[in-house]
């Protein structure tokens, strides 16, 4: 008697991937251009972290949370934009104030204020205050920190791969990024430093899908040496399809435990790398996949110098 | 590549048995940690705090005011020297790049210039160097006019001085508080991150520390009123200060007051100071004790000068301008300004811990509640656990047997992160939990990779032996590949991020290595194992994928 796992997956699948890949690499560019529209005009809800103010999490002692209560309390403070929100439950409140003008004194000073006035009816769980100068610096290093591991990821698929390998990875990942970053904009959900370390783990997850796509094209160039390349690239992405999936299925269910589980505090960020890691999937079939198609990765390499380039170990 | 010699299993054995005796202090309680034998690991993971609650403040020293300082300083030492050497000059002052004066006779010239390099004085240079610099640069113009600039290196040192006292002096401010485990960094030239986990009261922190608790006695300057001093010039020597409260004792007028620069006694000389309450008013006040210097020169001046107001100024604010009404020889006195009581302990500790070298100003301040911090841990184990046990069900689900060896790869897994975190003592943040539980899916990847690699090799005929090896050598490529980005990611979130950033970078990087250490090596030696036996067994295997 054997346990023997379920192989649920049907094998030997033939979609034709490559038939839509004109449409696909269209829908994409098209959203691409809509995210960055978007990134523009109405732009990212920045979060404390980019923009420099004040931002207090408090709780009731018991029972749900008069919110016109602690907004009106607040706004008599004559602290300019005030944001008043649930936070996660209705026991708990989120108060973002703007940055003060007037330097770093005026900021600190906005945290005693509101506790002045709230007094100790409520628990205070959480604050944080962002100066202007140290705002300015994580937003160049968000950015810095996005655009150098994008570069270091496309230095590393261009070293283990051929060029047209890190150019579609590359096309791959500004797309995750942007439709993520699109995503924040339409939802106007707050963006924060968490989420930038999201997108850089969107970045990371989705070239490793990319990479074991591009790993099976290219063993398969070696394997079937006439093969028109469009066909090639079906057959190496059905073959990879039900590991894809699996994957991607368990990546997904762990993440959907964190994002309903996990606690209003990681939401964002949770939410950032379930998007990231869903149009991730995709882009590793339908975005990268094409490029090399319009490319046209070279059919030779392999035999061109005798030996095989990058690795060599051999298909048993 | 399925053999494995006797000490490589051995090693995977104690790598296991190392990481459980790295582990287990997070399971243990702390009556039950005491008991293990002395050479047991007892350290468990460092919480960040976003986690345990505390408060995170990001400081920053101001430059501008230790130059300005210093300027003041070269500019008394130009104005004696010149005088001494009574050379006439003109516009004494301050601009941008250092102290400006003009030597208004010609003759005078040389002997200024001797006078003025008499300043100059090497700095103790780097021993390995060797390069010798000086403290200041003269320069000087055809015009009779010098130039006096602090150099560089000295600019350097000075901050580098100025931040090592600044941080033992905070070190002792937050001590006073009584929390556990501060700690207090200097990060580049001007900053310091201080961590004080488990503070609820932020505000207060930020007070005691922000404070720079500069203290003088001065002699009030009687000689012209406010409004005259306004009108027609401070008398030299004196300065108008700020009134911080109107003081009823002296009757003087309110907000501002006329003083003497140069203080009686300063606040070098206390040598202790503790909040009690007046034995009259019974308000809270601060006693203070000069040391015996102090004591004599402040006993000396109220003893002249019995009736006559003098003010107590702490960080240029005159916090109260009582009317000396007898001698003070005991060299112990106390300070009254309407404090709360709070306030007067705050004050006592700033007082007792000596002013800051540098005054500071809080950049970016995240304090945690100790309430959130417990709703992010188990609401983090809850998601973890849930999504654990859901993807162990799905990988025995669809693997099987070898699906259950993954399992088993996948709780070591877990167990070795804890372990490195542990040991090492990286810090685990909230979004480092988040970096865990991504591993697990990342851990999955692997074996999925492996697996389905052994189905499609099964597929195109080969047997289970080969089959077997051929998924785990094909698909070691594919996972180094893929992993190696990860961590790339990783590492570029580690150099660029901060705080909690880090912590999430740190654990992903971690997770990475031991995942792939995990899933390849050790599934691979459950697999050979029971390859073996099977082996054994019967002559044509199954492959129970």
């Amino acid at each position: 008697m054997i346990w023997k796992g379920w192989d649920f997956f049907p094998h030997g699948t033939h979609i034709d991937f490559m038939k839509y890949k004109g449409l696909c690499l269209a829908a994409s560019i098209i959203a691409m251009a809509i995210a960055l529209a978007l990134f523009f005009v109405p732009g990212l809800n920045y979060g404390i972290d980019f923009k420099g103010g004040t931002l207090i999490e408090i709780g009731s002692k018991s029972g749900p949370i008069n919110i016109g209560d602690i907004r009106s309390k607040v706004s008599g403070l004559g602290l300019g934009d005030v944001q008043v929100q649930e936070f996660g439950r209705p026991e708990d409140v989120m108060i973002r104030v703007e940055a003060q003008p007037g330097g770093d004194k005026a900021q600190l000073e906005v945290a005693a204020k509101i506790k002045q006035v709230l007094g100790d009816s409520v628990v205070y769980r959480r604050q944080e205050v962002v100066g202007p100068a140290v705002s300015e610096e994580l937003r160049t290093t968000g950015i810095l920190a996005v655009l150098v591991s994008i570069l270091a990821i496309c230095a590393y698929v261009w070293f283990r791969f051929e060029w047209q390998f890190a150019a579609g990875v590359v096309v791959a990942l500004v797309h995750d990024v942007l439709l993520t970053i699109g995503v924040f904009a339409i939802t106007q959900m707050e963006f924060d430093l968490s989420v930038v370390a999201a997108l850089l783990t969107i970045v990371g997850y989705s070239v490793n899908d990319s990479v074991v796509v591009s790993d099976r094209i290219r063993e398969n160039l070696r394997k079937y040496k006439k093969m028109p390349l469009s066909e090639l690239l079906n057959v190496s992405v059905n073959e990879t399809l039900s590991r894809t999936i699996l994957t991607g299925g368990a990546t997904i269910f762990v993440l959907l435990c964190l994002l309903f589980l996990g606690g209003a505090v990681i939401f964002p960020f949770t939410f950032a790398i379930l998007f990231g890691i869903i149009v991730g999937t995709y882009s590793s079939i339908f975005v990268a996949a094409p490029v090399l198609d319009y490319f046209n990765v070279k059919r030779d390499w392999a035999s061109g110098g005798g030996k095989p380039k990058g690795q060599a170990a051999p298909s048993v | 590549m399925l053999h494995f010699s006797r000490w490589k299993i051995l090693s995977i054995l104690a790598v296991c048995l190392l990481s459980i005796l790295y582990a287990l202090p997070n399971f243990l309680s702390a009556g039950a940690l005491a008991n293990l034998p002395s050479w047991w690991p007892k350290q468990s993971l460092s919480l960040g705090l976003d986690l345990k609650g505390g408060s995170y403040l990001l400081l920053e020293a101001n430059v501008d005011q230790l130059k300005k300082e210093w300027y003041d300083q070269i500019e008394d030492d130009v104005r004696t020297r010149l005088r001494k050497a009574r050379v006439q000059y003109t516009g004494l002052g301050q601009a941008a790049d250092g102290v400006r004066v003009r030597i208004s006779k010609a003759e005078d010239i040389e002997k200024a210039k001797t006078e003025l390099n008499g300043m100059i004085q090497p700095l103790q240079g780097s021993f390995f160097t060797g390069q010798s610099a000086n403290n200041l640069d003269i320069q000087s113009a055809a015009d009779g006019s010098f130039t006096i600039t602090p150099t560089t290196p000295a600019l350097t040192e000075r901050l580098s001085n100025g931040m090592a006292s600044l941080i033992s002096v905070l070190g002792q401010r937050i001590n006073a508080l009584g929390t556990t485990e501060p700690t207090i960094v200097r990060q580049g030239a001007d900053r310091i991150v201080v961590q004080v986990p488990g503070l609820d009261n932020p505000e207060r922190l930020k007070e005691i520390i922000g404070r720079t608790a500069k203290l003088s006695f001065h002699e009030v300057d009687q000689s012209k009123t406010i409004e005259d001093a306004e009108a027609t010039g401070v008398p030299p020597g004196s300065k108008i200060f700020a009134m911080e409260r109107d003081d009823k004792d002296a009757k003087l007028p309110k907000g501002k007051i006329l003083l003497k620069v140069a203080p009686v006694v300063s606040g070098e000389d206390l040598v202790d100071a503790q909040p009690s309450f007046d034995s009259q008013t019974n308000e809270p006040v601060v006693s203070f004790r000069f040391n015996t210097s102090g004591a004599r020169r402040f006993g000396n001046y109220t003893q002249v000068n019995v009736g006559r107001p003098f003010a107590i100024v702490l960080d240029d604010l005159v916090i109260s301008a009582p009317q000396i009404r007898e001698a003070i020889l005991g060299g112990s006195g106390q300070i009254s300004g309407n404090f709360a009581v709070q306030e007067a302990t705050d004050l006592s500790i700033s007082l007792r811990s000596g002013a800051l070298p540098i005054s500071l100003e809080v950049k970016e301040e995240r304090s945690v509640g100790p309430s959130l911090g417990q709703d992010s841990i188990s609401s983090g184990l809850v998601a973890g656990l849930i999504g654990g046990i859901g993807t162990a069900g799905l990988t025995m689900l669809v693997y099987g047997l070898f699906g259950a060896f993954a399992v088993l790869a996948l709780l070591l897994n877990g167990l070795l992160l804890i372990a490195i975190m542990s040991g090492v003592q990286a810090t685990l943040t909230l979004p480092g939990i988040a970096g865990i539980v991504l591993t697990i899916g990342m851990a999955v990847d692997s074996n999925v990779l492996i697996y389905e690699r052994i189905r499609e090799e099964l597929r195109s005929g080969k047997t289970a032996i080969s089959a077997i090896e051929a998924g785990f050598n094909r698909a070691i490529i594919t996972i180094a590949d893929s992993q190696l980005t990860t961590l790339a990611a990783a590492i570029v979130m580690f150099w660029l991020g901060s705080g909690p950033i880090r912590g999430f970078a740190v654990t992903l990087s971690i997770g990475v290595i031991t995942s792939v250490f995990t899933a390849v090596t050790v599934t691979r030696l459950i697999v050979a194992l029971w390859l073996r036996r099977a082996r054994a067994k019967q002559r044509n295997i199954e492959v129970p994928i």
